[in-house]
């Protein structure tokens, strides 16, 4: 393996076992809010997984320097001039992308995940794990995203990805499908209730996995003690 | 201005000096010793603070510009899909006329009417109206009027209606809104500017009445609006 155990199991945490939503249940607000198509559900998570990284790495940098007493006002200070400084240049430098993603972008600050992460990981640690940690959160946060908007824009409206080349440019047209033709859909699942539902189900999804794995890592363990009970 | 090198090598001197100070100060230790007292805390959010504003301050400035001139060119593209490019040879940004509409329900006190000229004289104009009371909030919307009273077309540029119901009053998901093109409060009755269900021309939507109802209404709204300044606006 090319990277060293410790970058491994940031990966491993951000990405599966202490996830953004499913491991620490943060960040539902915008999650719930923009997935209504995987589309939607990319951009955000693409959003943030620039804005995390850029907070986790300025944050860390700065670790030393930020006592205790006063981290979380300096905290919300960084993260808060960081996603209006991307909003700003973004409106004027990427304007046919603010206007699909200009939305997210000011969700941002609402996402408490970024707070989590400068609090319990990038406060501590070095400036190269801290930019690992928050691209690997990113990345996680963006997988659950794109799982659940695509889950709902499946049965909402039987389509997958639609108008992902207004976001990615004319080449990726091709992510455009239509999974169900003729599909009457079925609004709930676009709405807000659809994306608690949703949301169940593939947390339910997750932790059977989990239960699988460990059953197959002590199966004996698990076993006898079934029987005993 | 030349400096000589006594001085200059005075001035490396200082500043290698000011560069170690600072190194030192920087150094985790001597932070960690810093950390608890109340004057280093007041200081590092006060720089925190002043560091934030000043670039956040910088980058609007410097990119004020460049964003409003984004915006123009959005707002040209919506009045260019409204107006015709054959009905107009003028810079319709640069050709505006504030008139008052609070009394017309269109979500402004002023609103700001662009005019489409060809050869100097007015064939058409254009300007944004809001329904204020769609099924959850504002439609914001832009019509362009040619000289006689008629709708050259209607196009929605926000709302928040409800997707898969509400939103066929997009032009990208239906062509519902392209009815109103050529309709006019002489070609029409006043009863005849609703939808169906309430004895009108326009369809509702299955499932969604109330966003249909609420546009049509306001696109009445902006006729009578014209209709009451026309003369001051085909005849600037």
């Amino acid at each position: 393996m090319f990277l060293s155990a410790s970058f491994r199991k940031i990966a491993a945490d951000g990405i599966w076992n202490n996830n953004i939503v499913f491991g620490q249940n943060l960040a539902l607000c915008p999650l719930l809010a923009v997935t209504g198509t995987a589309t939607n559900g990319l951009g955000m998570g693409l959003a943030t997984l620039v804005v995390i990284t850029a907070s986790n790495g300025l944050i860390s940098v700065a670790r030393h320097l930020i006592p205790s007493e006063i981290r979380i006002p300096v905290f919300v200070l960084l993260i808060a001039a960081l996603v209006t400084l991307v909003d700003i240049l973004m409106n004027a430098w990427a304007h046919e992308l603010y206007k699909v993603l200009g939305l997210f972008i000011a969700l941002i600050v609402t996402n408490c995940a970024l707070l989590g992460r400068a609090e319990a990981f990038a406060s501590k640690q070095p400036v190269k794990e801290a930019l690992w940690d928050g691209l690997m959160m990113g990345l996680g946060f963006t997988l659950v995203l794109v799982a659940l908007g695509a889950a709902r824009e499946i049965s909402s409206s039987g389509t997958l990805f639609a108008n992902a080349s207004l976001l990615l440019g004319e080449s990726f047209r091709f992510l455009e499908v239509t999974v169900i033709p003729d599909y009457k859909g079925f609004l709930l699942m676009a709405l807000p209730p659809g994306g608690f539902i949703m949301l169940a189900f593939l947390i339910v999804g997750k932790r059977l996995i989990d239960q699988k794995l460990a059953f197959k890592k002590a199966p004996a363990v698990s076993l006898t003690e079934a029987v005993i009970e | 201005m030349k400096l000589d090198p006594a001085t200059i090598e005075r001035l490396e001197a200082q500043a290698i000096q000011y560069l170690d100070w600072l190194k030192r100060w920087l150094e985790p230790a001597n932070l960690a010793r810093l950390r608890p007292k109340l004057e280093f805390q007041t200081g590092i959010l006060a720089g925190f603070a002043l560091i934030a504003s000043v670039l956040l301050g910088v980058t609007n400035c410097s990119t004020e510009g460049t964003i409003q001139q984004r915006l123009d060119e959005d707002l040209k593209y919506s009045l260019e899909e409204v107006v015709p490019a054959a009905l107009h040879d003028n810079d319709m940004l640069q050709d505006t006329r504030n008139i008052p509409s609070a009394e017309y329900n269109i979500g402004a006190e002023q609103t700001t009417v662009y005019l489409a000229k060809k050869s100097a004289a007015v064939t058409a104009v254009c300007f944004k109206f809001t329904a204020p009371d769609g099924y959850s909030g504002a439609i914001n919307m832009i019509m362009g009027i040619d000289r006689g009273g008629n709708i050259l077309g209607v196009r929605v540029l926000s709302h928040k209606e409800t997707p898969g119901l509400g939103d066929k009053i997009e032009v990208s998901k239906s062509n519902w809104i392209l009815n109103f093109v050529g309709r006019s409060l002489d070609n029409l009755t006043p009863a005849q500017w609703a939808v169906k269900k309430d004895g009108g021309e326009f369809d509702q939507f299955a499932g969604a009445t109330i966003t249909p109802r609420k546009s049509v209404q306001a696109i009445y709204r902006g006729l009578q609006l014209f209709k009451a300044h026309q003369a001051e606006l085909i005849n600037p």
